[in-house]
C-alpha cells in the first residue's frame, strides 16, 4: 500500500501534468510547455510501471493471479502505453524540429483515460477493490493509514526532482542545439 | 512461499525503478549542461 498507491497517484498526476502542459502549449504557446511535457513523461511512465508491477506482485499471493483483465488494471496498463506513445511522439517531433503540437494533442486526448482509471472500480466491479480513500474519509484503519501521506510526499519529492532534472537537461540540450545551428550558419 | 518474498520483491522493484529514474535524469542533466558549458567556453 505504501508504494503501490503513491505510484498510482503519481502515474496519474504525471499525465494530468502533461495535459496541463498541452493546454499551455496549444492555447498560450508557452515556451516551457513542451519541455515540461517531455520531462514529465519518463517519470510518469516509471511510476505507472511501478504501480503495475507492485500491484501484480501483490495480486499473486492475494488474488492468486499475477494479472487479470480487470477495469482498473487494464486502464492503468493503457496509461503506461500512452506514456510510451507520448515519449516516442514527442521525441520524434523534437528531432524533426517541430513545436510539439502533435504530442500536445496526444497529451490532451490521452487525459480521457484519467477519469476512466479513477471510476473503473465503480463502473466495472471485477477484481480490484473499490476506493479505500475518498474526500469524506477512509475505510483503512488510522493505525496503518498514517504512513501513506508521508510515503506519498516522499515519492512526490522524488518525482519532482526527476522532472526538474529532465527540464534542466532539455533546456541545456536546446541551448547546445541553438549554438550549433548559429555556428553552422556563420 | 512466505508473503515476505512478495513484499521484498515489491520494494526491490520500487528501489530499482526510482534509483534508475533519478540516476538517468541526473546523468543526462549533467551531460547536457557540460556540453552547453563546453560550447559556451569554445565561443
Amino acid at each position: 500500500m505504501y508504494v503501490h498507491v503513491p505510484a498510482a497517484w503519481l502515474g496519474m498526476a504525471g499525465w494530468a501534468g502533461i495535459a496541463a502542459a498541452s493546454i499551455a502549449q496549444l492555447v498560450w504557446r508557452h515556451p516551457l510547455a513542451a519541455v515540461a511535457g517531455r520531462a514529465l513523461a519518463p517519470a510518469g511512465a516509471t511510476f505507472a510501471a511501478v504501480c503495475l508491477l507492485t500491484g501484480s506482485i501483490w495480486g499473486r499471493p492475494t488474488w492468486g493471479t499475477w494479472w487479470e483483465w480487470d477495469g482498473r488494471l487494464t486502464s492503468m496498463l493503457i496509461l503506461f502505453f500512452l506514456y510510451l506513445g507520448y515519449i516516442a511522439l514527442a521525441g520524434a517531433e523534437k528531432e524533426r524540429g517541430g513545436e510539439g503540437r502533435l504530442a500536445a494533442l496526444f497529451g490532451l486526448v490521452g487525459a480521457i483515460n484519467l477519469p476512466i482509471i479513477h471510476y473503473s472500480v465503480l463502473w466495472w466491479r471485477t477484481l480490484h477493490q473499490g476506493q479505500s480513500i475518498g474526500v469524506q474519509g477512509s475505510s483503512i484503519d488510522a493505525s496503518i493509514l498514517w504512513p501513506l501521506p508521508l510515503s506519498a510526499l516522499g515519492f512526490t519529492a522524488l518525482f519532482g526532482a526527476a522532472v526538474l532534472m529532465r527540464m534542466r537537461a532539455e533546456l541545456a540540450e536546446a541551448k547546445v542545439e541553438a549554438r550549433m545551428r548559429r555556428a553552422a550558419s556563420e | 512461499m512466505s508473503h515476505w518474498a512478495f513484499v521484498t520483491a515489491a520494494y526491490a522493484v520500487v528501489l530499482v525503478a526510482t534509483a534508475g529514474l533519478l540516476s538517468w535524469a541526473y546523468l543526462t542533466m549533467r551531460k547536457a549542461e557540460a556540453a552547453a558549458a563546453g560550447l559556451k567556453r569554445a565561443e
